[in-house]
């Protein structure tokens, strides 16, 4: 998918609590949303301790999770967000690999 | 007292249930509510902790969960969550619905609560380390939200196919299992059964305190479906297999019930309905609570036996159920008009019931089942199953051996008396061909034909009965139009019974001569 200068990206982030994975996912998150998508993204980030009945709305089991809202279709990555690679191939950035 | 303990050398993972083990409380269990599965674990599954239920595709395992639950909010005021990794929300409502439970209901009064969770690996892509931190929070939510107090997880190994860090999943699932010990809510955990091992990942390192195998053969043409106690930490179990069934009511177990302990012996009588035969036993007949086997080959008149039976239950103003395997309700009324035994009358006052079936019609647990409803629905105080021979059609001997000891086991701990005729084949000894279940009976018959003197004679033997003085004689009888009658004992003056046409000579004080008939006489 190309990512044409007027694309706004909309991400949500599940944590529970402020654990270091947690943690750990935003900052590798905001770094690659500055790098990749500057002025033009937005996060919002859902602890899951707090709003624990969204897990089951919005089907969450895996903790981090990486929701992106917009554009659609809605895609999930989870972990930390430390293999930046992988989460812009999650987020439709780069291809996938064969096989995948 | 530990004065005399013995030194011995440890011996690790000893077996549970040997005694040997000191004795701490007795284990918290939970009521399942399934018929005859709270029998065979003593009370129901360990409370508070999780059990492991595992089988083949198809064994039954969701619905044995699902129906878990449901007696849970239904019969126990505890409410459940079913998070299913399998089946939609909507497939299980389907599903469940076939056994008559209605989960739109159920959850709608909050009594239960539906969670389908789907761990696709081609919609996640991972990126990272993480955790299963929010499949915890989710089920902690379902739980709280409804104040649960059993889980189902089904089947939960599902993650390990749609995540790829086999390690995380391995240790976030033993965290999950220590974890709902904390919430103190009984579960199921369902595995998928594979060669070689319990469960594919391994499930049952986690679950320890109680495993439940389930099986599903085709054994001569049917479905059998087979449940086995593997494992009951601190909880005795008899380690057999035991049959269940699923039909339009649920699963049914159908255990035995340690046979012939926990019911009272009784001492009061039961006419035959024959007076000959009452005399037989003392005048007074069977005991209630009885069971009496009555052989014979074609023709003997075993089916006139039970008639007589089930005729002076209901003079009585008792119920009795007769099972007929063989011949329809007319047929057997009409069959017995002709020797003077009228039921009809008392099928219409609903003191008799007569329920015809063929064998081949249903597999034979189902039979089992079918006949424990009956019994149950409609309290009856003798049984007759005429002839319990003909289930051999839908079983093999063992099976059918077993199915019987469960049937009689559970008429006995009612009080019912109950009358099973065998067919016997020609030829054979009697003892050979009745199914080995003679050993199950209180009272045993034999009728037969005694061969004589170019004679047919009826004959009728007590082989054996239980706690009661009875006849050890070869009585001869007769079919008459007022049925069955003992033809009076006429001994020659060699002390041998003369029967048939010698009765008659006898009479005339002939001479014992060349009429005298083997002392050893056979019943075919």
């Amino acid at each position: 998918m190309k990512d044409g200068p007027r694309r706004t990206w909309w991400l949500r982030l599940y944590v529970a609590g402020q654990t270091p994975k947690s943690i750990t996912a935003l900052a590798n998150l905001k770094r690659l949303c500055e790098g990749h998508f500057p002025g033009r993204y937005r996060i919002e980030v859902v602890d899951l301790v707090k709003q624990p009945h969204l897990a089951r709305r919005d089907e969450i089991v895996v903790i981090p999770t990486l929701v992106r809202k917009l554009p659609p279709p809605i895609r999930k990555i989870v972990g930390d967000l430390s293999n930046e690679e992988r989460v812009l191939v999650g987020l439709g950035v780069l291809p996938r690999e064969r096989g995948e | 007292m530990t004065a005399t303990v013995r030194r011995r050398k440890p011996e690790p993972m000893k077996p549970a249930g040997n005694g040997s083990r000191p004795a701490r409380g007795p284990l918290a269990k939970a009521p399942t509510g399934i018929a005859g599965l709270d029998e065979i674990t003593n009370g129901g599954l360990p409370r508070g902790r999780p059990t492991l239920v595992c089988g083949g595709a198809g064994c039954g395992k969701t619905l044995l969960a699902m129906e878990f639950l449901v007696r849970g909010a239904l019969e126990y005021n505890e409410p459940g969550v079913f998070m299913s990794f399998e089946e939609t929300a909507d497939d299980l409502v389907e599903n469940a619905r076939s056994l008559g439970f209605d989960l739109q209901r159920l959850s709608a009064r909050r009594r239960l609560l539906l969670d389908y969770v789907r761990v696709e690996r081609t919609e996640l892509t991972e990126a990272g380390e993480y955790d299963l931190e929010g499949l915890f929070i989710r089920l902690g939510h379902a739980i709280d939200s409804i104040g649960a107090k059993r889980v189902v997880l089904d089947t939960i190994e599902l993650l390990f196919s749609g995540l790829s860090d086999r390690f995380v999943v391995r240790a976030e699932l033993a965290r999950l299992f220590r974890w709902l010990k904390t919430k103190r809510v009984t579960a199921i955990v369902t595995g998928e059964r594979e060669a070689g091992h319990l469960t594919r990942h391994g499930l049952e390192e986690y679950v320890s305190d109680c495993v439940i195998l389930l099986d599903q053969r085709v054994m001569e043409q049917s479905a059998t479906r087979r449940l086995r106690i593997l494992k009951y930490r601190g909880s005795a179990h008899g380690g057999n297999e035991t049959p269940f069934l699923i039909d339009d009511h649920g699963v049914s177990v159908l255990p035995i019930t340690s046979l012939g302990l926990a019911h009272q012996a009784t001492t009061a009588h039961l006419s035959t309905g024959i007076a000959g035969l009452d005399a037989m036993f003392g005048r007074k007949g069977y005991f209630r609570g009885n069971t009496v086997l009555v052989s014979g080959t074609a023709g003997t008149g075993k089916s006139s036996l039970a008639a007589h039976f089930a005729e002076a239950t209901c003079r009585r103003g008792e119920r009795c159920l007769y099972f007929a395997f063989e011949e329809s309700p007319s047929e057997i009324t009409r069959n017995m008009r002709s020797i003077g035994i009228d039921l009809e009358p008392w099928m219409h006052r609903d003191l008799l019931r007569v329920h015809a079936q063929r064998p081949t019609a249903l597999g034979l647990e189902a039979h089992l089942v079918a006949m424990h409803r009956l019994i149950d629905d409609w309290q009856p105080r003798v049984v007759v199953v005429d002839p319990v021979t003909n289930m051999i059609a839908v079983g093999s001997e063992t099976e059918v051996k077993a199915m019987l000891a469960r049937l009689i086991d559970f008429m006995k701990l009612r009080q019912i008396t109950a009358l099973f005729t065998s067919l016997t084949e020609g030829g054979g000894a009697a003892e050979r061909s009745d199914l080995g279940v003679s050993s199950l009976m209180d009272v045993w018959m034999l009728l037969g034909n005694l061969e004589a003197n170019g004679e047919r004679n009826r004959a009728i033997q007590i082989v054996k009965a239980r706690g009661m003085a009875h006849s050890n004689q070869v009585r001869e009888f007769v079919m008459t139009d007022r049925g069955i009658t003992l033809v009076d004992v006429s001994r020659r003056a060699d002390g041998s019974v003369a029967i048939g046409s010698t009765r008659g000579v006898q009479q005339k004080q002939a001479p014992a001569g060349d009429a005298k008939p083997s002392r050893r006489r056979r019943v075919e």
